[in-house]
């Protein structure tokens, strides 16, 4: 049985490591000098949106944009640019649409403080609805003011006894 | 008080409403380039028919000008083309503005003929073959109509087919403003 675990575990490890080790480009190959260099290039055309098909990185698309922006992003790194330099690259050309995490600046607020922005509102709606005093025994319980206007409603009006008990005085006129 | 924190989750709604409605007649392709206010970038290619003689920024700065980016693989191109040899006879718009073509990732000799036959309203066509001027202008298709001023600053990218309607909405003021700036010479 351990053993049998142990088989399966293996399996999708294994499996987990070839998935990682191939690269799928759609159509070129490129060569790297080195193991780093590779694992950039990666990284960065799954991080580079593609202008043209709004909904794919640079490594999925098939469009030739995106063909000449991997044969641009290659050439850049062989010309040893860093990561920040191939992005501001990028973003000088495309602008900051090309980033699939965009940068931290007065038009992003919305989009990297939005969400934190509503949980919080959320809990302090919580929290207020909370805090309300939720209606106890004691607050529906009658004051000694108002047991008496009650006593007052329930007795038979001395006044004004044709009003007080009307089945009475149907009666009594039979 | 009370009334109105009741009515406030159906206004919410109804703002809502409208922000998603008015997302529907965006268009997702129409984002805003980065170039725009930015100087154009420096370029050095062969006009398209003329192999040997090279171009550059320094041959467009100083006139107001519309880079219009076009292809032979590009069908939208030759929707738009009728209306950019319009703007190109005309008189009035000839002296205030120079119309330059950029031919992006096309091969040469189809160009030229795509230019005889449909007739050439540009000055002249910047031959980027290999798409570097383009990759430096953050094209991404074409067509695709750039407004420089006479600083050689960048003022308008319009992707998309130039027609009438486009041109009145779209160009028009931006260039009568242009003129403007041109002639106070600021």
């Amino acid at each position: 049985m351990l053993n049998k675990v142990l088989f399966i575990f293996m399996i999708s490890l294994a499996s987990l490591f070839v998935s990682n080790s191939v690269y799928a480009s759609p159509v070129e190959t490129f060569e790297f000098q080195d193991e780093v260099t590779k694992v950039r290039f990666q990284a960065l055309s799954k991080e580079l949106r593609c202008p043209k098909c709004q909904n794919q990185n640079l490594a999925d698309s098939n469009s030739p944009i995106a063909a000449d922006l991997r044969r641009e992003l290659y050439e850049l790194l062989q010309q040893g640019k860093a990561d920040s330099e191939v992005v501001d690259f990028m973003v000088a050309r495309y602008g900051e649409f090309v980033l699939y995490r965009p940068r931290v600046s007065s038009v992003t607020y919305i989009l990297w403080f939005g969400p934190a922005l509503l949980i919080l509102i959320g809990i302090i709606v919580v929290i207020v609805i909370l805090r309300k005093k939720p209606a106890t025994k004691e607050n529906l319980a009658l004051d000694s003011h108002q047991q008496e206007k009650l006593k007052q409603l329930l007795q038979p009006d001395q006044l004004n006894p044709n009003r007080a008990n009307p089945n009475i005085t149907k009666k009594e006129k039979e | 008080m009370n009334k109105i924190i009741r009515f406030l989750p159906l206004v919410l709604v109804i703002a809502l409403g409208v922000v998603l409605y008015r997302g529907l007649s965006l268009n997702p392709q129409d984002m805003p380039s980065a170039l725009v206010g930015n100087p154009m970038p420096e370029f050095s290619l062969s006009t398209l028919n003329y192999p040997n003689k090279m171009v550059s920024k320094a041959d467009l700065v100083g006139d107001i000008v519309l880079l219009n980016v076009w292809a032979t693989w590009c069908p939208t191109c030759k929707y738009e083309h009728p209306y950019l040899l319009e703007l190109a006879t005309d008189p009035k718009l000839k002296a205030q503005v120079k119309l330059y073509g950029v031919n992006y990732k096309d091969e040469r000799l189809p160009a030229q003929q795509w230019l005889t036959h449909y007739k050439d309203p540009y000055i002249f066509s910047i031959f980027d073959e290999e798409g570097t001027l383009g990759l430096d202008l953050g094209v991404y298709g074409a067509p695709e109509t750039f407004v420089v001023d006479h600083h050689g600053i960048i003022r308008k990218r319009f992707a998309g087919a130039i027609d009438v309607r486009v041109w009145r909405k779209e160009f028009e003021p931006l260039i009568k403003q242009l003129v403007i700036e041109k002639q106070q010479g600021s």
